[in-house]
């Protein structure tokens, strides 16, 4: 019964931070919804869920758990997450993209709570491992975790830092990739096939595990340490580009589409039944 | 005094500070040195071979860096400098802006040090690639002797540095008892009249003997040694160069392309009585022909006999 309610309260708060995200994109006339909430459901797993470590008041807190954004154009999502948490006023969201606004439409470190500045694919693990390292040789036991998208996964510099973290054992290290089996032109598999996905980073060294992106109780599994494995671990997350708004669900053009006045009723409406009656 | 490998006496510099300091690393893309191996074998924690990955290599000295390590990464110049160019852009020049990483990047075969190996290894880009980074201080000495200094700076700075090696063995040009203040960034080997010749790294070695064999004839030109190519005292340098009529920049790297030749010009256009600055360097195209360095140079217009004859031609004008 306490999972049950546990998982409610996770589903309640993905389907407000859809909303937020759905206001912010509308209201800015820009940014990339359909990968924002492919990923929605991990960011809220791992920052309701009792997964990372944080304290808003203080972003920097030596103590902290690490969680980069390497597909950094989802930063919408994680945005509404932060502001929602109190890293900064909720106020800020209404501002996204805006002139003279903390939130562009990639994160950077002016933002509370981010990490590092990513908007270039490619780069957040490797970042990630040398953080991973950093806590190792400090004997610190913050866990790193890096999310990218499986689009990412075409860029060299990927697969450098996957051999690096599997050598050096890195084992606080978490990849989670959003398999949502999308890129901006076509899906993943028809331009740079990644597949088998799992099957590659496991011959990498890594720890592998597949799980539905859109499942609390997989994710929440999924992302609990595993203390006894020497090897970083990777969760395949296998998601929906889009999830959440029927019509952006697994189209193409929503990567980074804004919905017009009559896709914003349906969305809003959409979304909104997910809502929890009050 | 021989000559020596500037690598090997920095690497040496770098390993004495290790020992008192357990917040250094050094990480290497697969590139070696004899004085490394020293170093690898007292920490071996502490050194990495990240393999022929210089991407990596960056993003993983950023890591370290943001969690407060201070962090030498070591490669071939223009495959650390051109092949990540991007992570050093973005997680390092970039996210130094707003917080500390103090990641120092040691790149060896400056110029044309690797001249028989060919163009995929020559390095003619890198000053202007570098030093169009916003937060990245850009080193480029001409010998060993700036090697302790140079170790002080990059650990003390806290900020992303690019330390341009050249990659053969070389005389020094300084004695100890008459070391410049590094800070400055540049030193007045030569004083002269009318024409002032600016170079750095290997250059100024060329430039020595030109300005030596220049002096014989009676022609007596200035000799500036810049080695510190971003954070130099620009006033003091441009009161330096305001004593001559023409400047001329030496360096191993394309002309009017961003590199020495746009450090100097742009300096002395921002100066009260600006100067002319007649390049030189390699034209716009790469080098295929084989050789020593001598003979690139020679190929290339760049002898010390052809820049005496340039500069005869400067003085008569």
């Amino acid at each position: 019964m306490a999972e049950t309610s546990r998982i409610n309260i996770l589903a309640n708060k993905s389907a407000e931070l859809r909303l937020s995200v759905l206001e912010m994109v509308a209201a800015a006339k820009k940014g990339h919804i359909g990968g924002a909430y492919s990923c929605l459901d991990i960011l809220v797993t791992l920052y309701y869920g009792g997964i990372l470590r944080y304290d808003p008041a203080d972003p920097f807190w030596p103590l902290r758990d690490r969680f980069i954004l390497s597909k950094g154009h989802s930063g919408s999502a994680l945005f509404a997450v932060l502001a929602d948490l109190g890293f900064f006023d909720s106020s800020e969201l209404a501002r996204y993209c805006c002139n003279g606004s903390i939130l562009g439409g990639h994160p950077d470190r002016k933002v509370p709570g981010i990490e590092a500045d990513t908007g270039s694919l490619g780069h957040g693990l490797g970042i990630g491992a040398g953080m991973a390292l950093a806590a190792k040789m400090d004997g610190a036991d913050y866990r790193v975790f890096v999310l990218v998208g499986d689009g990412e996964c075409n860029e060299g510099s990927v697969w450098e830092a996957l051999v690096f973290a599997a050598s050096h054992q890195l084992s606080n290290l978490t990849l989670i990739v959003d398999r949502n089996r999308q890129c901006v032109l076509d899906f993943t598999e028809d331009c740079a096939p990644l597949d088998p996905l799992g099957e590659r980073l496991a011959s990498f060294g890594w720890e592998v595990e597949e799980v539905d992106g859109h499942s609390f109780q997989e994710l929440l599994t999924a992302f609990e340490p595993k203390p006894s494995s020497a090897r970083p671990r990777a969760i395949v997350a296998n998601t929906i580009k889009g999830k959440g708004v029927s019509f952006m669900e697994k189209v193409l053009k929503w990567h980074h589409s804004v919905p017009n006045a009559e896709e914003l009723v349906i969305a809003r409406a959409e979304l909104a039944a997910k809502m929890p009656a009050q | 005094m021989k000559p020596e490998v500037m690598r090997d006496i920095l690497i040496e510099e770098i390993y004495q500070r290790m020992k008192g300091n357990d917040k250094i690393f050094f990480l290497s893309a697969d590139f070696g040195s004899p004085a490394l191996d020293q170093l690898r074998e007292d920490f071996p924690d502490r050194f990495i071979n990240v393999g022929i990955a210089e991407q990596n290599l960056i993003s993983v000295a950023a890591g370290l860096g943001l969690e407060g390590y201070t962090v030498f990464a070591y490669a071939i110049a223009p495959f650390l400098t051109m092949r990540s160019f991007e992570q050093i852009r973005i997680s390092l020049a970039l996210m130094a802006q707003t917080r500390e990483v103090n990641v120092n990047l040691i790149g060896v075969g400056a110029g044309l040090s690797y001249d028989v190996t060919g163009p995929t290894h020559h390095c003619l880009e890198d000053i202007a690639l570098m030093r169009l980074l916003p937060n990245v201080s850009v080193v480029s000495p001409s010998d060993a002797s700036f090697m302790s200094d140079i170790a002080t700076y990059a650990i003390s700075n806290n900020k992303p540095c690019y330390i341009r090696l050249d990659g053969k063995a070389l005389p020094r040009l300084y004695p100890p008892e008459n070391q410049p203040l590094f800070n400055d960034g540049f030193s007045s080997l030569r004083r002269g009249k009318k024409i002032c010749l600016v170079s750095t790294g290997y250059m100024t070695h060329v430039a020595l003997q030109v300005a030596d064999a220049l002096s014989k004839e009676g022609c007596l030109v200035g000799l500036v040694d810049l080695f510190l190519l971003k954070d130099l005292n620009t006033s003091k340098l441009k009161s330096e160069l305001s004593t001559y009529d023409i400047l001329v920049s030496m360096e191993e790297g394309f002309i009017w392309r961003g590199g020495l030749d746009s450090l100097v010009a742009s300096l002395t256009l921002s100066s009260k009585t600006p100067k002319p600055v007649y390049p030189l360097g390699f034209n716009d195209a790469y080098i295929f022909e084989v050789g020593d360095r001598k003979h690139l140079h020679e190929v290339a217009g760049l002898s010390v006999d052809r820049i005496i004859e340039q500069i005869k031609t400067l003085d008569g004008q």
